[in-house]
């Protein structure tokens, strides 16, 4: 079952033209929506579609719209800032089928009474950023966008914007504050952005992937997309593959299968004969999975929840039996070092300390006070190392950069033990 | 949209801007219901300008967008794209995030350090070479990646980096285009592109039309092997925005 990627497995060379979009059922759905079944309509196929969100949070999309406030303007803001490591999907989208997100764009417009709608690209990606420009202008030129489009008086701008090369900004209120020209740091929540979102106004902010199924809803119903999957993951969804598989690539799936076959059917398993060690199933974010406790969970929301980890983004990082996990785990968390806004005090000190500790432990200096030490900065940004984390900080970003370090004193506490050697270092 | 037309006191700050830059800033404003949305795109048009982000591309900045020089300064200041100092010809980026460091980003890293006499986070004597570690560039599934301003390459080795680097320096070709260069210097990619796309870049700056960073009509590609002291694209051309 194919929703995303139907076109642009069918039509390798062409699946970004609006020529080759409208030839295979494209702008349909907008017909549909516009002139035939209303916004009240185009809301109602969504809620009953049951799509969570694919940013990363997987917050129901029809539940998120109906929190919009009245006041005008509002606005659609779509996430196509796509930073989490691992995750490249949005990019695929965007570059071969461009249309499929306008057309989503410019249905939710037109559900959430949104005049101008912004996409914030994440500003590496230039690539996609022309796609989607050309896309947009195509879609002006045959009046899918602008005023009064397709004689039903709805009106709609789009402006494609570039960020600036910071991972935060993909979080919605620091995506917000980005779009307004302001620093890319996190607003503390509540209000929301449907209450109060770009220019303090009504917003909405959805993932690129979770507005791209919005023609395929339109057109076929949202019956029948919640049909495809387990109840609570309905749909499809894109699976970025990488690391040590054979067949690193997206995959478009239907929720539920077992781990096992993501990594051994569509990955190919591991390359060069090795063993499977450990993978991440979504995003760089997520605690880690081990083969000998994971690989027959079901990849659904709720089975990946309740087993301590997230679907988050889709991207699932594989490491085979030659990977050093401490190194690994430095690698992510000094990312999130990196990455952090510097707003709070215990994401901005806490994600440098597990770098700085991780280093000398990777390095053969690290102490036996180390470990404790590790989980204690953890504990520090995330209270009580729970699962879902709790939070001592504005947004997620802090916590997130725990979750390796749990994994890896969770699974592999006898390799960070063996790094460390004797007595005090 | 509504269309904006500079005054003459904004057009006065920026007398010194290209007239294409001038037309782009009025586009770009257009675009935002409030100014200081802009603020982004047009530090991406003064770098087009000026090379980087300078003290008096950051006040003209402020002109247009209506906020003080310190303001833009706290905006430009964030974002890791806003070069604050003169950078190189081309910018190198080696993604050594998750994906790529666990299929070797830190040899590549390495190789293109020393193939260009550049440490990492640093510019070259002669102006030629930046180079920068990035994080991850969504290009995980063609792991390692290499992005010669912003235009990125796949699935590139060692060996390969070296020849990127060398091919650069000899041919210093106007407008990097990343078909070209994947062909020559990269491997398997993410996914499956059919498409030969002809824009690319022509500075350190995503090559984006309608901040006047692309060019487009590169002519075709060299084939592979032509690779030492090669000119790939005339160079003078299309002279620099
Ligand atoms: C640190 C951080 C980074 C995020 N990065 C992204 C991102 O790159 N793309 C994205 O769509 N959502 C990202 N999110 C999630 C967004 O905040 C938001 O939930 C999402 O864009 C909502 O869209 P959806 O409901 O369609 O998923 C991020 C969240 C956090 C906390
Ligand atoms: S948790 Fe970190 S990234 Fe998020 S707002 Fe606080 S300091 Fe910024
Ligand atoms: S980790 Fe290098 S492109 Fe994603």
């Amino acid at each position: 079952m194919k929703i995303l990627t139907e076109r642009m497995e069918a039509h390798r060379g062409d699946s970004h033209t609006i020529e080759r979009y409208e030839a295979t059922g494209g702008y349909t759905a907008l017909r549909k929506g516009l002139l035939d079944i209303g916004a009240e309509g185009v809301t109602a196929e969504v809620k009953a579609s049951n799509i969570r969100g694919r940013g990363g949070a997987n917050f129901p999309a029809g539940v998120k719209w109906g929190f919009l406030a009245p006041a005008k303007p509002a606005y659609l803001v779509v996430n196509a800032d796509e930073s989490e490591p691992g995750t490249y999907k949005d990019r695929q989208l965007m570059e071969r089928d461009p249309h499929q997100l306008v057309e989503g764009v410019v249905l939710t417009s037109f559900a959430l009474s949104v005049n101008h709608a912004f996409i914030y690209i994440r500003g590496e990606y230039p690539k996609p950023a022309r796609r989607v420009q050309r896309a947009v202008d195509e879609a002006y030129a045959k009046g899918y966008l602008g005023t009064d489009i397709l004689g039903s008086g709805f009106d709609l701008d789009i402006t494609v914007h570039l960020g600036g090369g910071a991972y935060i900004c993909g979080e919605e209120s620091a995506l917000l504050n980005s779009l307004e020209g302001r620093r890319g740091e996190p607003r503390i929540k509540p209000p929301f952005p449907a209450v109060e979102g770009l220019y303090s106004k009504p917003t909405i902010v959805n993932n690129v992937e979770t507005l791209s199924n919005v023609p395929w809803i339109v057109n076929n119903g949202g019956a029948a997309y919640a049909r495809i999957g387990p109840d609570t993951s309905a749909g499809t969804r894109m699976i970025s593959l990488s690391g040590h598989v054979n067949k690193p690539g997206n995959y478009e799936i239907v929720m539920g299968m077992p781990w096992r076959d993501i990594i051994y059917d569509f990955g190919g398993g591991i390359p060069e004969g090795r063993e499977l060690k450990a993978w991440i199933p979504g995003g760089s974010s997520a605690p880690w999975f081990v083969p000998e406790e994971h690989l027959d969970t079901p990849a659904t929301i709720d089975d990946t929840g309740e087993h301590g980890s997230m679907m988050g983004s889709g991207a699932v990082i594989v490491m085979d039996d030659s990977t050093d996990v401490v190194a690994a785990a430095h690698r992510i968390v000094r990312f999130y070092a990196h990455e952090s806004c510097g707003q709070c005090t215990p994401c901005r000190e806490g994600t440098s300390w597990l770098e700085r500790i991780l280093y000398r432990i990777m390095t053969g200096r690290g102490r036996r006070a180390d470990l404790d030490l590790l989980l204690d900065v953890s504990d520090n940004i995330s209270p009580g190392l729970a699962w879902p984390p709790l939070m001592t900080t504005i947004c997620p970003l802090g916590p997130s950069a725990t979750a390796p370090v749990v994994s890896l004193m969770q699974f592999f506490r006898d390799e960070v033990e063996a790094k460390i050697g004797g007595e005090d270092g | 949209m509504k269309d904006v037309v500079l005054s003459a006191e904004e057009s006065a700050a920026i007398a010194d801007w290209s007239e294409a830059s001038r037309q782009r800033a009025e586009k770009v404003l257009s675009q935002y219901p409030e100014k200081r949305s802009a603020v982004m795109p047009l530090l991406y048009l003064s770098m087009i300008e000026n090379g980087y982000v300078t003290n008096e591309g950051m006040r003209q900045v402020g002109v247009l967008t209506g906020l003080s020089s310190a303001q833009v300064q706290a905006v430009a200041s964030f974002y890791t794209m806003y070069k604050r100092e003169p950078v190189g010809d081309y910018l190198l980026g080696v993604c050594t995030s998750i994906s790529c460091f666990l299929l070797g980003a830190d040899d590549v890293l390495a190789a293109v350090e020393d193939e260009t006499g550049v440490p990492d986070g640093e510019t070259g004597g002669d102006g030629v070479f930046s180079v920068e570690h990035v994080e991850c560039n969504g290009a995980c599934g063609g792991a390692p990646v290499v992005l010669v301003n912003w235009e990125m390459i796949e699935s590139v080795t060692p060996e390969k980096a070296r020849e990127l680097v060398r091919w650069l320096r000899h041919g210093r070709p106007e407008v990097v285009n990343t078909e070209e260069m994947q062909q020559l210097f990269g491997g398997a990619r993410s996914f499956d592109w059919g498409i030969k796309e002809a824009e690319g870049a022509v500075l350190p700056v995503p090559a984006f039309g309608p901040y006047g960073s692309s060019a487009g009509d590169v002519p075709s590609p060299n084939s592979p092997g032509e690779l030492e002291g090669t000119q790939t694209f005339p160079r003078g051309s299309r002279g620099r925005p």
